[in-house]
């Protein structure tokens, strides 16, 4: 069994937590810098103007990105050889909490029902996956209400098949228009079980923008929805052109042969993540 | 389109003048709030006691900023979704309101209302809360404390970026999506 600090793995989530909120992945940065070039529209270029402008100057200030600096998920990769004393969700959360406060990030977090804020940010929501080996994989995001709020899961029936998941998530797209802040980034679950399918939706958020997946036909089909989604005309905040949205990451998993799940998770421009291994 | 500066509080004479498309550097008072501060807002009408600012002229900024970093007056506060504030803003636009700031759709009700009481939807860029937050030269919390980011905060802007989503006669800036049938 390797032992990791507690503590080591507080630090990192904490930096991580402040350093995602303060600077643009570079891949990102990157498909913004791409739309203020090529955008059709003169008012999408001036937003993807001030998106870069906002990216500098938060960066220079420390002030977030975005005043919605989200619920904070983690996704974990915990290797079997690996051990945390106190345990791995103690250890994240308390380097979530710190990074919120010293970062003077915003604690978003309330009781659904009273609405008062738990003050903290807590609880972080931390999926945890067990993978062979003795090292620890944590990967941070972000992730805004306005964007969440758009996402959606539904149970297709299996005749509906790809035709039935474009039209889905076309028509998400379109029903969400200006509210999750596009140009968007969209991940896709298709297939596990009902609370599967937005857990892989999610994770495939946290992919690089201009990878391209190992599978070709998922590849494809990427491809084949994305230039779905932008052929719609939505453009920057909803003023029109040609940047509804800068990619879509699609995650597959065998399902019941009665079901066909599918989940669209809705991500804005701001994609803040970050990952640290131990 | 055209790009006017104007000051708070609004008159009929600004929203007249606006026409979705148009840009507006705001400059004055406006007022912060979001879902819980406008739940608090009914509760008080509806007893029959004062709000905490004027309504008449007001513009509501639907923003929960992130806290003040020291020498700061506030941190990051870019725009929220307005939706969610469809259910309130209609009564609030009866009583005086002349605009709401903040990104995405409006409901019918509240173009309506906006129609019938000479009232403006402003839009933000959403996500771009460092770049607006340089345009709010003071903050102070003036309602509602307990609901920390959510609290009703009067705050004055200095060339607040804007452009007019929703007119008082029936504009709209949104662009409709290409749907193939």
């Amino acid at each position: 069994m390797r032992e990791i600090n507690p503590a080591d793995i507080s630090a990192a989530v904490a930096r991580m937590c402040v350093s995602a909120n303060t600077l643009l992945p570079e891949d990102v940065r990157k498909k913004l810098e791409e739309g203020y070039q090529n955008e059709t529209t003169e008012a999408g270029r001036e937003i993807f103007r001030q998106l870069i402008e906002n990216a500098d100057l938060s960066f220079e200030t420390k002030l977030p990105l975005c005043q919605d600096c989200g619920m904070a998920v983690f996704y974990v990769e915990m290797g079997e050889e690996a051990h945390v004393a106190g345990g791995i969700n103690k250890a994240i959360t308390e380097g979530m909490i710190a990074g919120y406060k010293d970062g003077f990030l915003r604690k978003s977090l309330c009781h659904p029902l009273t609405r008062k804020n738990t003050g903290d940010n807590t609880p972080a929501v931390i999926h945890v996956d067990h993978v062979p080996g003795d090292r620890v994989k944590v990967s941070y995001m972000a992730k805004g209400g306005g964007s969440e709020n758009m996402s959606r899961v539904t149970m297709l029936s299996p005749s509906q098949g790809w035709e039935g998941i474009k039209k889905f998530v076309v028509q998400r797209v379109v029903e969400a228009g200006p509210n999750p802040c596009p140009p968007i980034i969209l991940g896709i679950g298709i297939g596990g079980s009902f609370e599967l399918a937005p857990k892989i939706a999610k994770k495939a958020l946290l992919r690089k923008l201009d990878d391209t997946h190992p599978d070709p036909v998922i590849a494809a089909l990427e491809a084949e929805l994305l230039e779905a989604v932008n052929t719609l005309g939505i453009g920057p905040m909803g003023l029109g052109g040609s940047y509804t949205c800068l990619g879509v990451k699609i995650a597959m998993a065998p399902c019941h042969i009665a079901s066909l799940p599918l989940a669209v998770n809705v991500q804005c421009h701001s994609a803040r993540h970050e990952e640290a291994e131990f | 389109m055209a790009t006017y500066t104007l000051n708070t509080p609004l008159t009929d004479a600004d929203i007249e003048m606006l026409r979705a498309g148009d840009m507006v550097l705001l400059n004055g008072i406006i007022y912060s709030g979001r879902d819980a501060a406008h739940k608090k807002l009914m509760e008080l009408l509806d007893k029959g006691e004062p709000l905490p600012f004027e309504l008449k002229g007001a513009s509501i900024y639907y923003v929960g900023p992130s806290p003040a970093p020291p020498g700061r007056p506030i941190g990051s506060a870019g725009p929220t979704t307005s939706y969610r504030m469809d259910a309130y803003a209609p009564r609030l636009l009866s009583l005086g309101l002349k605009a709401t700031i903040g990104k995405g759709k409006r409901s019918e009700e509240v173009k309506q209302a906006m129609r019938e009481h000479k009232a403006v939807y402003f839009g933000a860029t959403g996500g771009a809360g460092a770049l607006l937050s340089k345009c709010i030269t003071a903050s102070k919390v003036i309602a509602f404390d307990e609901l920390g980011p959510e609290a009703v905060r009067e705050m004055t802007v200095k060339d607040f970026p804007l452009l007019v989503i929703n007119d008082a006669f029936g504009g709209e800036l949104y662009a409709k999506p290409n749907i193939k049938e």
